[in-house]
């Protein structure tokens, strides 16, 4: 289907003619699962570490509850055709984060970060409702590509007129507040890259030169792909003078799938990793920060073996490990040894130690889901750009995910970034609830197109 | 496109695996290692995170366990920690531990598997069992007495029940408090810095880790091994013994600190503690037999446990005639830990047979139900039963009437011997002063107290140390409080 334009369209297969449930039902199920759960995990804490439930047990889950029942009435509102599944999942990856922050809060009395965690997720979940219920059809964003890219590189560009802090420059600080934009701009961006590539794939995929005469290596006109590489460098080069390490990684994959599905050129993965290749040798000896986190992760044992004490690699391996099978169970585990952002980058090795391999595996599995729903609404859709957006977005999150759980778990250089929902940090939170309101729209566009005769398909 | 996404979809799911076999490798596989590792404070926050099982003397500890709210929550606490020290040992959250804190470590700290009547459950569950106790078979009031006798003197002192060998008390002085070393502060690493400093090893137990010459308590041994081999066979048969007596291929003459030794018989030479006479009888028995006799008793064993490890006493059995005649009046280089003298006291106190000596009599959970048992360690007999008969004879006499006269208690029946010991380079050091005795109530059947005393006191002059007069008094007051609640149990 690569070989011309009329197979491509072709190839997508025609909307069956049945109508497809909405189980807006099973969601609502779903939703008393994830907040019954959480309030269990609430619960269990507080039994672990006072033996009593936590007075708050009851407002905790109630405010959830209402959270997550609001923002379902939203989705049976405005897009009732929605994948159940996906309003859920995030309630409880959130649920579970604030359970896991809270836990880690009775150990720190001097920094509490479930009171604000809770805040922003309110925030998160007011800004998924305004987005489901403002933003009736995905393609709206089409339009505004431009504005998203000029909004994304602004976001990326500011937090260098600001301190760093640890090492990164990614956060500005406005009336007591750290906003880390460059959470905000990837959902930008995959706005920007899934319109631009909707709109050029044709001259991205069929014209251009061979390269060493073979078809699969074909480069396109630089006058096509001129914006996106100066665009991708513009933002790389901001997140290495910001020293991210992880959210360069994010784009950068996140740009070679993208090119991928909307070209279908073998070509652009070759390149891809031999760009990611000499990038990463050439970040890994020029910068020392990044340099020192390869070394972490060859030997996370040598400060250890230096007399230095285990470093907070080695601690979150400790906690891993010590997690073994079934966890130690809520409040039980001494993952707070890893020190400074224990809540935040290594939230994850709170849940190996405390949960175990069952509910790591469980966690990793919800993301799957996630990832899978959002790309099975990518395969649904007509549109290019919709397909795009939404193996975006579940993308982002996928390599989001593999980015920092494979860092703390030591499977690949471990580099500073939030896990979706359960890490502690106002701006992403916010943004993966933006980015599942997205996903909800586009899997209603996907599912009730499927359901509904061709002719009736409204465009705004 | 749809092939396309399928493959990203694809590339999402193998991201995805990778994950869960790394998670599985580091969860499941690789665990253990990471467990292990010195640097992970896991295992010491679990071992301190509960309240460490307490050492019982009697039915009272004589441990206990202070919470300080900190990382390391539990810190090891004692009840007169340093008359007890030499039992206890300390259980250090920076040093480790020691003697029973350290042998009984696994009961104590709860890790030991026999705690759980449930072993795979604790593994699943991933409990730990609260600590379990250890109930010592010390006499109180015999520990205390020996330990108020030696009054900070440095000394030692052993004792036995000689039927079972349980041990009665162990003190060692000067001592220490070992709840200085429990935490894990500053203050700690200046305690453990002053005490291994300290010219008077305060941390030496030297009831069990120091040996010292014998001296002539080492004639009750002698006289066992010489009625034993037939070289004497009557206790008022005259010994044929010259005083001085010159050693046998050398020009060295060995005197008496008492007259009248030349000739005399068994029973006045141990009254009196004539050296010439069993200098004598030593190398009339042999070498050979000298040192089968002494290894019955225990000598030249590294092996014994009490369960912590006790330093070997020796006699040597490669030694000429000259030699073997020093070395038969405990000198030479004849050495023993007191503990080890209380075991031939005990010997002899209870016909010939050797106990193992034994300080846990039953460890149990922390519900009570008991985990093990001590005292099943193996029984030796070191001499004829005849021949304790007579050797007890020596001892009551030597009581009665001899050099040991300050340990006599009244209602009871005692026997015992002195020792002063020379030692350093040309004998320059100040002697040491031995006693090792046993006792019998008159209403016993048997003997419930042997006992054991060194008295190395550095200030005193050389003259005032004897066994006589600084140990006796001690032994005297340990066996006292053994026989009074002996008695009073109406046992």
């Amino acid at each position: 289907m690569t070989k011309a334009g009329t197979t491509l369209v072709a190839a997508d297969t025609p909307a069956p003619a049945v109508p497809l449930p909405r189980r807006r039902g099973i969601e609502l199920a779903l939703i008393v699962v994830a907040v019954l759960l959480s309030v269990y995990g609430y619960c269990a804490v507080g039994l672990a570490k006072s033996g009593t439930v936590p007075p708050g047990a009851a407002g905790y889950g109630a405010g959830l509850g209402v959270l997550a029942l609001v923002a379902h009435l939203a989705v049976r509102l405005r897009a009732p055709c929605a994948d159940p599944v996906l309003l859920p999942i995030g309630v409880l990856l959130n649920g579970l984060g604030l359970v896991l922050i809270y836990r880690l809060d009775l150990e720190t009395p001097g920094d509490r970060a479930a009171p604000a965690q809770l805040v922003w997720s309110t925030l998160g979940v007011a800004l998924f409702i305004v987005v489901v219920l403002l933003l009736r059809d995905h393609r709206v964003l089409q339009r505004y590509s431009y504005v998203c890219v000029v909004a994304a590189l602004v976001l990326l560009t500011l937090p260098i007129f600001f301190p760093s802090v640890n090492g990164a420059r990614i956060w500005i600080r406005i009336a007591g507040f750290s906003i880390q934009p460059g959470e905000f701009a990837k959902v930008l961006l995959a706005v920007f890259f899934a319109a631009y590539l909707a709109a050029n794939r044709s001259a991205l995929a069929y014209t251009g030169r061979r390269v060493l005469g073979i078809d699969r290596l074909q480069l396109p006109t630089g006058r096509v792909l001129g914006p996106i590489v100066a665009i991708w460098l513009l933002s790389v080069g901001v997140l290495v003078l910001e020293r991210d390490l992880g959210t360069s990684l994010l784009f950068f994959g996140l740009f070679v799938v993208l090119l991928y599905v909307a070209t279908g050129r073998t070509g652009w993965i070759a390149l891809g990793l031999l760009l990611a290749a000499l990038g990463a040798v050439a970040v890994g000896q020029l910068e020392p920060h990044v340099h020192s986190r390869v070394e972490d992760w060859q030997h996370p044992f040598a400060s250890i073996d230096a007399g230095q004490g285990p470093n907070q690699l080695s601690q979150s391996l400790f906690a891993f490990a010590a997690g073994g099978m079934l966890g130690t169970g809520l409040g039980l585990g001494h993952s707070i040894l890893i020190g400074f952002a224990a809540k935040s980058d290594f939230i994850l090795a709170t849940a190996g130690e405390e949960l175990g391999l069952a509910g790591l595996s469980a966690i990793f599995l919800l993301y799957g889901l996630l990832v899978e729903r959002g790309y099975r609404a990518g395969l649904a859709l007509r549109d290019p750009f919709g397909r795009l957006l939404a193996v975006g977005l579940a993308s982002i999150l996928a390599l989001q995910v593999f980015v920092i759980a494979g860092g703390v778990t030591g499977l690949i250089p471990l580099t500073g970034m939030a896990m979706p929902f359960l890490a502690q940090g106002g701006s992403s939170v916010v943004t993966n609830w933006a980015m599942v309101a997205l996903l909800i729209r586009v899997s209603d566009r996907s599912r009730s197109r499927l359901g509904v005769p061709q002719g009736e398909e409204a465009v705004r | 496109m749809t092939r396309h996404i399928r493959h990203a979809a694809f590339f999402c799911a193998l991201l995805l695996v990778a994950l869960l076999v790394n998670a599985t490798r580091l969860q499941v596989f690789e665990a253990s290692s990471y467990d292990g590792n010195i640097a992970n404070r896991r295992a010491p926050i679990a071992r301190y995170g509960q309240p460490r099982g307490d050492i019982l003397v009697g039915s009272e500890p004589v441990t206990g366990s202070h919470d300080t709210g900190e990382h390391l929550r539990y810190e090891r606490t004692y009840a007169n920690g340093p008359m007890y020290a030499p039992v206890t040992g300390f259980a250090s959250q920076v040093y480790g531990t020691s003697l029973l804190e350290h042998t009984e470590d696994g009961v104590l700290s709860g890790t030991d598997p026999l705690l759980s009547p449930f072993p795979l459950w604790n593994d699943l569950a991933r409990d730990r069992n609260p600590g379990g106790d250890v109930l010592t078979t010390l006499h109180r009031g015999a520990q205390e007495a020996a330990y108020e006798g030696l009054a900070g003197r440095k000394g030692a002192v052993a004792a036995i029940e000689p039927a079972t060998g349980r041990i009665l008390a162990l003190v060692s002085a000067p001592s220490y408090d070992p709840s200085v070393l429990s935490g894990n502060g500053s203050s700690v690493a200046r305690s453990w810095k002053s005490l291994n400093g300290d010219p008077d090893k305060p941390m030496l137990n030297r009831a069990v880790r120091k040996t010292y010459p014998p001296g002539s308590t080492f004639k009750v041994l002698t006289a066992a091994a010489a009625l034993d081999s037939g070289v004497v066979q009557d206790l008022d048969e005259p010994t044929d013994s010259p005083d001085p007596y010159r050693l046998p291929g050398t020009r060295t003459s060995l005197t008496n600190e008492s007259e009248g030794c030349e000739d005399v018989p068994l029973r006045k030479a141990f009254e009196w503690s004539c050296n010439t006479v069993f200098a004598k009888l030593g190398v009339r028995v042999g070498a050979k037999r000298m040192a089968a006799t002494a290894q019955a008793f225990g000598f030249n064993d590294a092996d014994l446990r009490i369960p912590f490890s006790v330093a070997e006493s020796t006699f040597d059995p490669k030694v000429d005639r000259a030699q073997l005649a020093l070395s038969s009046i405990g000198q030479y280089n004849t050495r023993a830990t007191p503990l080890q003298m209380a075991m031939v006291a005990a010997a002899v106190a209870n016909g010939g047979k050797v106990r193992s000596p034994y300080l846990v009599e039953r460890t149990t959970r922390a519900s009570g139900a008991t985990v093990s048992t001590g005292g099943a360690g193996p029984v030796r007999q070191a001499m004829h039963p005849s021949t304790a008969v007579l050797v007890k004879q020596l001892m009551a006499d030597a009581v009665r009437e001899g050099t040991g006269t300050n340990a006599w208690i009244p209602g009871a029946t005692v026997g015992g011997k002195t020792g002063t010991a020379q030692h350093g380079l040309g004998n320059s050091g100040t002697p040491y002063a031995w006693f090792v005795s046993w006792a019998k109530g008159d209403r016993d059947l048997e003997p419930k107290v042997a006992v054991a005393v060194v008295v190395e006191d550095a200030d005193a002059d050389r003259g005032e140390i004897s066994g006589g007069g600084d140990a006796a008094p001690i032994a005297r007051a340990v066996m006292k409080a053994v026989l009074k609640s002996s008695s009073g149990d109406g046992s």
